[in-house]
């Protein structure tokens, strides 16, 4: 009994910062429309700079002052990244924010471990809550008190402020229309900063708290982002006081789950999360999102079989590939090998975002458990290569059954924030399952076949997989099925009055798509030789996507190419510069504000350029982003 | 001139909506633009106020062009905008509604506060605290008027006041509008039929398919039953 309260108690304290992030977070959605992937990191700079900040100023008026002056330098800081770069992709589709985010994010973990060095930190205790208050004849921080009660007081002094404010009531009318607030005369620009701006000082202001309580890292970040994301789920995106509910929920489930599956404690949250979504998709106190914006994808030249000279340039480059091993060594060609791996993946995440509309965070989480499937083959069957191979996907494809079941019942952000939410649940069970997965140390000695083990043999062996699983793919998209998704994506309505159940297809694309994503992770745990929770990680999501991207979502072979030359360049980068996710992450950054065709996007608009067509006026817009403008009202 | 319009042309996407509209609106005039269901009346109206992107012309308002300025800073010149769906803030109530509205008192204009709004409206003033979602739509339309006159505005563009309203509260539409004349603002109101702009218009302007076709004093429309029969409604 007295267990189970302190328990509760311990919950309650870690609810407070949990609920500063995903009311920040929440904040700025409801007026902005952009779920801010970089809210992590803000969290974890306000924790850095409070460190650095309560090490100079001592005493209680120090350390008090400390933490909010790190959330106020934060707080700036995102307001500048808001007028520099989010002005400039309020119209862009949501996986462009989404992605811009995260790019900035990538760029914060460099920079953190530049400033304050890559060791674990250790914050002060805060002045006159160092000691401990016996409940029960069990000793509980008396800091934790502090913060159990600071959660109502931030959310009373949030309902004052969006009540009893001018700016307040200005952020509510916004979040409901935000159109017609500037046609009553108010300057948005503004209105979105300073919202930003409050929304960044809470997330820091979150991290800054946890410094008595917890050391700070540079893994902060990617932590609190994916609960967070757990806790708008369940609350809802856009309430306040569905962040504050859901925050105790999220974090008492935590508190009780370690003591029912110690190993894989976020179970019990994925449980409750799952239940949630299936009664309230919008979760426990949002709302229906009215009408869902257009997402990426939405091609503005129709799709179109290949040219007989195009059909003629696939086939000397496959050809080209195939030759490739007689003039390459041994590392270029392992090289190649990893690259062609990831041309299957980007190619089965293209498949899902431009035919069904659907743009995974998450799509990790299929790569790895083809991986993992085919390891489990290998270590407690001892099967061979070739049987690994063809039943370890299964594994992506059962995740991708079961994941997608629950995914597609959402779409655009909160799709997006799932997808991630059970990537990381994959990855968290890969990381803590050591007795099956051996955790972080992963499993070593998955070796191919004599046959392919050589560099030259499993180039070859890769490009084989490739080869035929684009090209399913690619025979996907041109059958019944991917027309019938296509029509679904562009619009919902329309096709179901038609008679095309949009979410058993968007199912269905889902499991295509991690099924051969799992094929690429099983060949490439053949190729690596092992598996390591890695594979199903965030960073290896967000690859994907990146590769999607440059080579233009609205291109049909955009991911081949985008594949091919990020890995390249991401290889190289990674030899040539410690600073790969600085680098990374701006270029990113840059794709999505310079470039947001890609390059087989940008081609193609060079060359309808010099030769328009002279068809119905189907040219390319020079409008960017590849949605046409929506206006407001009829 | 208060408000000159002259060769605008707004699209829709590829569809090409208003054609070389241009149209005047003298100090203290009421005057109403006149035309059938989808004939160009709001998109008038919300290319003026730059609500609509793709939008070219000359737009002057006080002598100053506002034709490429933000909607944000038209308004705020003293332009004030209703537009026809109402579009009150469903979770405000009606004081937060009005104080989404406010701007700044304006030299030479009537200043509103919602007292005197109330004054206008008295239905809004029993309710103050109800939230918008919450009213009938007459009394939404009373809020959205009341709202944007709390920009204390100089020339009110007002799409369909008495749309889909009960007789009796068209009446008091009419009432209030001629109150707001009386206060010395400018009142651009966009009808479908001529009943009710009868009761409170100097002049009228007809508009068609994208195009005026018409342009007089609302006797002379009177004297043209040929032109109304053409182009509106009856
Ligand atoms: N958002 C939009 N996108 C495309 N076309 C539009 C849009 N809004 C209006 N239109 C078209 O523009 C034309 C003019 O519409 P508008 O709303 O200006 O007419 P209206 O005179 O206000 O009609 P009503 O009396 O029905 O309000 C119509 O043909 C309409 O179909
Ligand atoms: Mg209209």
């Amino acid at each position: 009994m007295e267990f189970i309260l302190v328990q509760t108690l311990s919950g309650l304290a870690s609810a407070a910062s949990l609920f500063l992030v995903a009311s920040g977070l929440s904040i700025i959605f409801g007026v902005t429309r952009i779920v801010n992937f970089a809210h992590g990191a803000f969290y974890m700079l306000g924790a850095y700079m409070a460190f650095t900040l309560t090490d100079r100023w001592t005493g209680a008026f120090g350390f008090w002052g400390a933490i909010i002056a790190a959330s106020l330098v934060v707080a700036v800081l995102g307001a500048l990244m808001e007028m520099v770069l989010l002005r400039r992709i309020y119209q862009a589709p949501e996986l462009f924010q989404l992605l811009a985010t995260f790019g900035v994010t990538l760029m914060v973990q460099d920079i953190v471990v530049l400033i304050w060095g890559p060791e674990d930190l250790m914050g002060p205790r805060a002045p006159g809550f160092t000691g401990a208050v016996t409940v029960f004849g069990r000793m509980v921080p008396s800091y934790d008190f502090l913060l159990i009660a600071l959660g109502p007081v931030v959310l009373g002094l949030l309902w004052l402020l969006f009540h009893y404010t001018r700016w307040g009531v200005l952020v509510r009318a916004a979040t409901q229309d935000r159109d017609m607030v500037a046609a009553l005369g108010v300057n948005q620009k503004w209105l979105f900063t300073s919202v930003f701006a409050l929304g960044v000082f809470l997330a820091a202001l979150g991290g800054a708290l946890q410094i008595p309580r917890t050391t700070v890292s540079h893994s902060m970040d990617l932590a609190i982002i994916v609960e967070v994301f757990v806790v708008v789920v369940i609350g809802g995106l856009g309430s306040v006081l569905g962040a504050f509910v859901a925050a105790i929920i999220v974090s008492e489930l935590n508190a009780f789950g370690i003591l029912i599956f110690p190993k894989i404690s976020l179970i019990l949250v994925f449980l409750v999360m799952a239940v949630v979504l299936v009664i309230r998709p919008w979760g426990l106190f949002g709302k229906p999102e009215s009408a869902p914006r257009p997402a990426a994808g939405l091609s503005i030249r129709p799709w179109r079989p290949f040219t007989p000279a195009e059909r003629i340039a696939v086939a000397v480059g496959v050809f080209g590939a195939a030759v490739l091993p007689f003039f390459l060594g041994n590392y270029a060609l392992t090289v190649g090998a990893e690259i062609l791996v990831f041309v299957l993946f980007a190619a089965s995440l293209h498949f899902l975002m431009t035919v069904g509309g659907l743009a995974s965070f998450g799509h990790a989480a299929y790569f790895g458990l083809g991986a993992y499937g085919a390891a489990f083959l290998v270590k407690f069957t001892g099967a061979p290569m070739e049987a690994a191979l063809l039943v370890g996907p299964l594994m992506g494809l059962a995740g991708a059954v079961v994941f997608g079941w629950f995914c597609v019942r959402l779409s655009g952000v909160y799709f997006a924030m799932l997808t991630l939410a059970f990537a990381q649940i994959a990855w968290s069970i890969a990381f803590q399952w050591v007795d099956v997965t051996g955790g972080d140390n992963g499993m070593l000695g998955i070796w191919p076949s004599t046959w392919a083990s050589s560099p030259r043999g499993f180039f070859w062996l890769a490009l084989g997989i490739a080869v035929v699983g684009v090209g399913i793919l690619r025979v996907l998209v041109f059958s019944p099925f991917g027309y019938g998704l296509r029509a679904s994506r562009d619009s919902a309505l329309r096709s179901e009055a038609i008679g095309i159940d949009r979410r058993s297809m968007q199912w269905v694309a889902f499991i295509v798509a991690g099924t051969f994503a799992g094929i690429s992770g099983a060949t490439f745990a053949f190729l690596k030789g092992s598996v390591f929770p890695d594979f199903l990680g965030i960073p290896t999501s967000v690859d994907g996507l990146v590769m999607v991207l440059l080579g233009g979502i609205e291109t049909v072979s955009g991911a081949v190419v985008g594949a091919v030359v990020y890995k390249a360049l991401a290889i190289w980068l990674m030899s040539q510069t410690d600073l790969s996710k600085l680098v990374l992450g701006a270029i990113i950054v840059l794709l999505v504000v310079a470039f947001p065709k890609g390059i087989v996007g940008f081609l193609e608009d060079l060359r309808y350029r010099l030769r328009p067509p002279r068809a119905n006026g189907a040219g390319p817009k020079t409008a960017g982003y590849g949605i046409a403008k929506v206006e407001a009202a009829e | 001139m208060k408000l000159e319009v002259s060769s605008l042309n707004s699209h829709y996407g590829p569809a090409h909506i208003l054609f070389d509209v241009g149209f005047e609106i003298g100090a203290g005039e009421v005057v109403a633009l006149l035309g059938r269901n989808g004939a160009g009346k709001s998109t008038t109206f919300r290319s003026v106020v730059g609500l609509v992107s793709q939008r070219s012309g000359q737009i002057r308002f006080d002598g100053t062009d506002i034709s490429r300025l933000p909607t944000y800073d038209i308004v705020r010149r003293g332009l004030g905008y209703v537009p026809e769906d109402r579009r009150i803030f469903t979770e405000l109530t009606v004081e937060e509604n009005f104080t989404v509205g406010r701007q700044p008192p304006r030299e030479g204009v009537a200043t509103w506060t919602p007292e005197r709004i109330y004054d206008l409206f008295p239905n809004l003033g029993e309710m103050r605290r109800r939230p918008g979602g919450q009213m009938s739509g007459g009394e939404q339309q009373m809020l959205t008027i009341g709202r944007t006159l709390m920009g204390n505005p100089s020339l009110v563009l007002l799409d369909e006041p008495s749309e889909g309203l009960a007789p009796k509260i068209v009446e008091q539409m009419a009432d209030a509008i001629l109150t707001m004349k009386r206060e010395g603002l400018s009142v651009v109101i966009s009808e479908q039929n001529l009943h009710f702009a009868k009761l409170i218009s100097d002049r009228a302007y007809i508009i068609e398919k994208g195009r005026m076709r018409f342009s007089g004093t609302m006797a002379e429309l009177e004297a043209n039953p040929e032109v109304r029969d053409a182009y509106l409604a009856v």
